[in-house]
C-alpha cells in the first residue's frame, strides 16, 4: 500500500511538470504560429500610453526575448530555490516555492494561491458534504419508493438541479434569499474559518446550497439507478431471507455495492471543483482559485495561469488517488497496487 | 389518487403565491429611501441630490474587477482618479461641483493654478504650507518632484500615463530615481524652496494645468517608497488613509488624523469610512445597488444589460438613476491608405450613407448607448461646437442621394468593396459593423466583417498600418475617452498623424493631415484658456471635412444612484458620481 502511494505521488509530480510545460508551450509557441513577437506579447502588459521603448523594456523584464526552454527552466528553478525580482525601489527575494510574479499586478503568485486555496476548499468540502448526503439519501429513498410521488418529485427536482446553470440559480438565490429576505449573506462575503467560524458558515451557506443543488442531482440519479440494480440481486434476497433488518440490507448490502461508480464520479467532481469552482466563485464573488483562474486567463497573466493550473492539477491527482484507495475499502475484491 | 392530486395542486398554488409575494417586494423597496430627497430620473445630473453636511457612517463600494492600482504614480482609470482624491492631494484637481463647474480646475495641494512663463515652457506652482502626510510629516515640494519622477520609470510602472515624459525637459536617457540614481533632473523640475515647484518643458504647452491635476503629482515620501509594492500602503495626503488593504480582494479607508480641513477648501470629508470590495460579480453589484445593500459601483460606467431592462421598465427604479454624457466618442475610422478610400469623396459617401440611428441602436439606444454624434468632440469638452457636415436625413438613417453623388464624384458610381474591422469580444462593435454593412449596401458599398481580438486590435490589426493596407481594412470600429475633458486630452491621440506608428499600437488609425497637426501644435501652445478652447472645434471640423472619422455616438452611461448617501452629483470631469463629496444620509 505504501509503495503504491509513493509510486502514485511520483507519477503526480511528473504529471505536474508535463502540464506546466504544456501551458508554457501554449502561451509562447502558439502565438508565434500567428506571427507574434516578444513586443506584441508585451503590449498586453503595458498601459495604453506605452511607447515602443516601454514595450521593449517590459518584453525584456518579462523575459520574452529568451528562448522558451530558458524561461521554463527559470520558472522551474524558482520553485526549488526561489528568485529575485526587481520591484524598482529595491530587489525583492521570492522564497521557494516561487511561482513567479504576476505580469499585471507585479505581486508574487504563491502567497495569492495560498490565500485562495482555503476559500475554494471551504466551498468544495461544504458543498460536497451536502450533495453527497442529500444526493445519495434522495437516490436511496427514490429507489426504495420507486414510482411514488416522492420518487417522481425528487427526480424532477434533480432534473432541475442538473439543468439549471449555476449563474442562474446563484443570482436568483442571492436576489431572493440575500437581498429580499435577508436570510443569507450578500455576494462577496467571505470570512476565513480561523477568523470567525460562525460568519464563515453564514457566508458560505448559500453557495454551498446552490452548488450542492446542482451536483446532488447527478448523485441522486446515479444512486437510484445503482440501487435499483443491486436491490434486485439474489444476494439481497438471501440477506433478507437470513432475517437481516431492512436498513441493514439496504445500506450494508444494497448501497455499498452501488457506491463504486459514485466514488469514481465523486473523485473527478471534487478534484475539479477544488481546482477551481469557477462559475460559483464568479457568481458569489468568492476570492477563490476559480475566480483567480478567470482573471489570470482574461489578462493573459502567465505566472498566475501556471500557478492555478499546478494547484488544480495537484488536487485532481490527489482526489483520484484517494478515490482509488477508497475502492479497496468499499469493495473487498479490489486490491490496491495490482 | 384524486386526494393526492388535490394536495399537489394546493401545494403548487401555495408555492406560486409565496413566490409572487417574494417577487412583489423587497426588504428595502426601491420606492423608499433613507434620504429626504425625492427620487427623480437625472436627479443628480446637474445639481446636488440630497445635500447634507452630516458627518459619520460608512460608504460601501464594489468593483467588478481588480483596482487598476492604488499607486498614484501608475493609476490610469477615471474611477481611480476620482476615488484617489480621498487619500491623495494632487497639485490641482477638478472642482467638486455639479454641472460645467465640475470641469474646471481648482488648486488642491497648490495654492493657485500654475503660473506660465517663457511662453508656456515653464510652469510654477506654490504649495500650501502645513499640509501633512498621515504620519504627521510636512509635505514639501521635493515630494511632488519625486512623485512625478518616479512615475517616469516605465519598467516599474508600465501602465501609467506618459504625459510627463512627453513634455518635461528630462535629461537624455533618464529612467527614474530607481535606475538613474543621483542624476541631476533640474532641467525638468526644480524646487527652489519647500513650497515652490517649477516644471520646465521641452515645448510650450498651454494646458499644463491638466497635467498638474494628474495623480502623478500626489506627493510620495521617498523614504517610504517601495516601488512596485508602494500600492500595498500608499502614504496618505488626503482626508482618509488606508486601514486595511488586501490586494485583489478588498480595502478600507479610515480618517487621516493629520488632515486639516482648514487647508482643504474642496473636501468636506463627511463619512468615517469607505469599504471597497474587489472582483465582485457585476450583475450582483447591480442587484445590491437596487436593494440598497451597496452604495456605489465604483467603476461608474453604468449598469449591466440584465439590470438595464429593470431600470428602463420600472419608473420607480428609473427615478433612482442618472444618465450622464461621457467624454467618450464611439466612432469608426475611415482609412485613407486603403483604396478607394484614399479619395475624400469616397470617404464622404460613407459619412452620408451611414445609418446613425442604427449606430445608436447598436450601442444600446439613447439611454444606455448615447446620443447620435455629428462631431468628434463630445459636448462635455470645453470648446465644443455643434455642427453636422453630413446630415443623415430627417430620420438619421442616412442620405442615400448625397452618398451616391459623392460616389460618382470619386469615380465609384456603383459602389465598392472593403473590409470593416471590429473587436470580436465587443457585441456592440459587431452590431455597429452589421448596421453599417446594411446601410452602406444601399449605395453599393459592400462591407465584409473582420473580427479581431481586442488585446491586439491596435498593435497588430486595425491599428497596424501595414496590416491595414495589406488586408484592405477600409473601416475600423473605434472609440476614445479623454484622459481629461479638454480638447488636447480628447484630440491629440486620435487626430494627430504623428502618433501613428508603423509598428502599430495607436488609437489614431486613419487621420493623416499635416494641416491638422499644425493646428494642434498651435492650440497646444496657447496659454490663454479661452483662446485655446476656441481652437478645438476648428480642428474637429477640419478632420470631419477630411472624412477620416465617422462619428457614432457620444457615449452615455446609466448609473444607479446610491439610496443612502448625501451630496450625490455627477462630476462632469469624471462622468460619474463625485466620490470626494459624498456623505451618508
Amino acid at each position: 500500500m505504501i509503495t503504491y502511494i509513493i509510486r502514485r505521488l511520483f507519477a503526480a509530480v511528473l504529471l505536474l511538470f508535463i502540464v506546466s510545460a504544456a501551458v508554457f508551450a501554449i502561451f509562447y509557441l502558439v502565438p508565434r504560429l500567428v506571427g507574434a513577437t516578444p513586443e506584441t506579447l508585451a503590449t498586453r502588459y503595458v498601459g495604453r500610453a506605452a511607447t515602443p521603448e516601454t514595450v521593449n523594456l517590459i518584453a525584456h523584464k518579462l523575459g520574452f526575448y529568451d528562448p522558451v526552454w530558458m524561461q521554463y527552466g527559470r520558472w522551474v528553478k524558482a520553485i526549488f530555490v526561489g528568485a529575485d525580482y526587481d520591484a524598482g525601489a529595491g530587489v525583492e527575494h521570492c522564497p521557494a516555492p516561487c511561482f513567479g510574479y504576476s505580469f499585471i499586478t507585479h505581486q508574487p503568485v504563491w502567497p495569492d494561491l495560498l490565500d485562495r486555496i482555503p476559500v475554494t476548499l471551504s466551498l468544495a468540502v461544504g458543498a460536497a458534504i451536502l450533495w453527497v448526503i442529500f444526493g445519495v439519501s434522495t437516490g436511496v429513498i427514490s429507489a426504495l419508493r420507486r414510482g411514488s410521488v416522492l420518487d417522481r418529485s425528487s427526480m424532477g427536482l434533480s432534473l432541475a438541479g442538473v439543468s439549471l446553470p449555476i449563474f442562474f440559480t446563484g443570482l436568483l438565490g442571492l436576489t431572493f434569499f440575500s437581498y429580499r429576505l435577508g436570510w443569507t449573506a450578500s455576494g462577496g462575503s467571505y470570512v476565513p474559518f480561523t477568523e470567525n467560524p460562525g460568519e464563515w458558515f453564514y457566508d458560505l451557506l448559500l453557495p454551498w446550497i446552490v452548488l450542492a443543488f446542482q451536483f446532488s442531482a447527478q448523485y441522486a440519479r446515479l444512486t437510484r439507478a445503482g440501487m435499483l440494480e443491486t436491490m434486485g440481486e439474489d444476494y439481497i434476497r438471501t440477506a433478507r431471507a437470513k432475517g437481516l433488518r431492512e436498513r441493514n440490507v439496504t445500506v450494508n448490502h444494497g448501497l455499498r455495492a452501488a457506491l463504486t461508480p459514485l466514488l469514481t464520479i465523486f473523485g473527478l467532481d471534487f478534484g475539479l471543483l477544488v481546482g477551481g469552482a469557477v462559475l460559483t466563485e464568479q457568481v458569489f464573488s468568492l476570492p477563490g482559485l476559480g475566480k483567480y483562474a478567470i482573471d489570470a486567463i482574461t489578462n493573459n497573466d502567465l505566472p498566475k495561469v501556471l500557478g492555478v493550473t499546478m494547484v488544480a492539477a495537484f488536487f485532481v491527482v490527489i482526489a483520484n488517488l484517494v478515490v482509488d484507495l477508497l475502492y479497496a475499502v468499499v469493495d473487498p475484491r479490489v486490491r490496491v497496487g495490482t | 389518487m384524486i386526494r393526492k392530486t388535490r394536495v399537489l395542486v394546493a401545494a403548487t398554488a401555495v408555492l406560486a403565491l409565496g413566490l409572487t409575494t417574494a417577487c412583489g417586494g423587497s426588504k428595502d423597496d426601491s420606492s423608499s429611501t433613507t434620504s429626504a430627497a425625492k427620487p427623480e430620473f437625472n436627479g443628480a445630473l446637474s445639481k446636488i441630490y440630497n445635500p447634507s453636511d452630516k458627518k459619520g457612517g460608512t460608504i460601501k463600494l464594489a468593483n467588478s474587477g481588480d483596482w487598476d492600482t492604488l499607486d498614484p504614480g501608475e493609476t490610469y482609470y477615471g474611477y481611480s482618479w476620482n476615488f484617489l482624491r480621498l487619500y491623495g492631494r494632487s497639485l490641482l484637481t477638478f472642482k467638486t461641483q455639479p454641472g460645467d463647474a465640475g470641469n474646471e480646475l481648482t488648486p488642491d495641494l497648490a495654492e493657485g493654478l500654475g503660473v506660465p512663463t517663457d511662453g508656456g515652457k515653464t510652469w510654477t506652482y506654490k504649495i500650501r504650507s502645513g499640509i501633512k502626510y498621515e504620519d504627521g510629516t510636512v509635505i514639501k515640494s521635493a515630494d511632488v518632484k519625486y512623485a512625478v519622477l518616479r512615475s517616469i520609470d516605465k519598467e516599474t510602472f508600465p501602465n501609467g500615463p506618459a504625459y510627463f515624459e512627453q513634455f518635461l525637459n528630462l535629461p537624455a536617457g533618464y529612467k527614474g530615481p530607481y535606475k538613474s540614481k543621483g542624476v541631476n533632473t533640474d532641467s525638468a523640475i526644480t524646487t527652489p524652496d519647500d513650497t515652490t515647484i517649477v516644471f520646465h518643458l521641452k515645448q510650450a504647452f498651454g494646458g499644463f494645468d491638466y497635467l498638474a491635476q494628474l495623480p502623478q503629482t500626489v506627493p510620495v515620501p521617498e523614504a517610504k517608497d517601495t516601488g512596485a509594492n508602494y500600492k500595498q500602503h500608499v502614504v496618505s495626503s488626503g482626508p482618509y488613509m488606508f486601514d486595511q488593504n488586501n490586494l485583489g480582494k478588498n480595502f478600507s479607508l479610515k480618517r487621516n488624523p493629520s488632515w486639516d480641513q482648514a487647508t482643504d477648501p474642496i473636501r468636506k470629508a463627511l463619512p468615517d469610512r469607505y469599504e471597497v470590495s474587489l472582483n465582485v460579480n457585476a450583475d450582483d453589484i447591480d442587484n445590491r445597488l437596487l436593494s440598497g445593500d451597496l452604495d456605489l459601483d465604483v467603476v461608474g460606467t453604468g449598469v449591466q444589460p440584465a439590470a438595464l431592462g429593470r431600470v428602463v421598465g420600472d419608473p420607480a427604479i428609473k427615478a433612482q438613476s442618472d444618465n450622464p454624457i461621457l467624454s467618450r466618442l464611439w466612432y469608426t475610422s475611415i482609412n485613407g491608405t486603403v483604396a478607394p478610400l484614399d479619395n475624400a469623396d469616397c470617404r464622404k459617401a460613407i459619412e452620408y450613407a451611414a445609418d446613425r440611428t442604427g449606430y445608436q441602436t447598436a450601442y444600446g439606444g439613447p439611454l444606455a448607448g448615447g446620443d447620435i454624434a455629428t462631431t468628434i468632440l463630445p459636448p462635455t469638452i470645453p470648446g465644443y461646437q455643434k455642427f453636422d457636415l453630413y446630415p443623415a436625413g430627417a430620420d438619421n438613417t442616412g442620405d442615400v442621394a448625397k452618398a451616391k453623388e459623392a460616389l460618382t464624384a470619386c469615380g465609384q458610381p456603383n459602389g465598392f468593396s472593403t473590409n470593416i474591422a471590429y473587436r470580436a469580444e465587443r457585441p456592440k462593435e459587431k452590431a455597429t459593423a452589421e448596421s453599417l454593412q446594411q446601410s452602406l449596401a444601399k449605395v453599393g458599398i459592400k462591407l465584409t466583417l473582420k473580427p479581431y481580438p481586442q488585446g491586439d486590435y491596435f498593435s497588430q490589426y486595425a491599428g497596424n498600418p501595414p496590416y491595414v493596407k495589406n488586408n484592405k481594412i477600409g473601416l475600423a470600429t473605434n472609440g476614445w475617452g479623454a484622459d481629461w475633458a479638454d480638447g488636447f486630452g480628447f484630440l491629440s491621440q486620435i487626430v494627430d498623424s504623428r502618433v501613428i506608428r508603423e509598428t502599430g499600437g495607436s488609437s489614431n488609425t486613419s487621420v493623416r493631415d499635416p494641416e491638422v497637426d499644425k493646428m494642434l501644435d498651435t492650440a497646444i501652445a496657447e496659454t490663454d484658456a479661452a483662446k485655446r478652447e476656441a481652437q478645438w472645434s476648428p480642428i474637429d471640423k477640419k478632420v470631419m471635412e477630411d472624412a477620416y472619422i465617422l462619428p457614432g455616438v457620444y457615449a452615455k452611461s446609466l448609473l444607479i444612484r446610491p439610496k443612502k448617501l448625501s451630496n450625490v452629483f455627477i462630476s462632469q470631469a469624471y462622468s460619474m458620481y463625485d466620490y470626494a463629496s459624498l456623505g451618508v444620509a
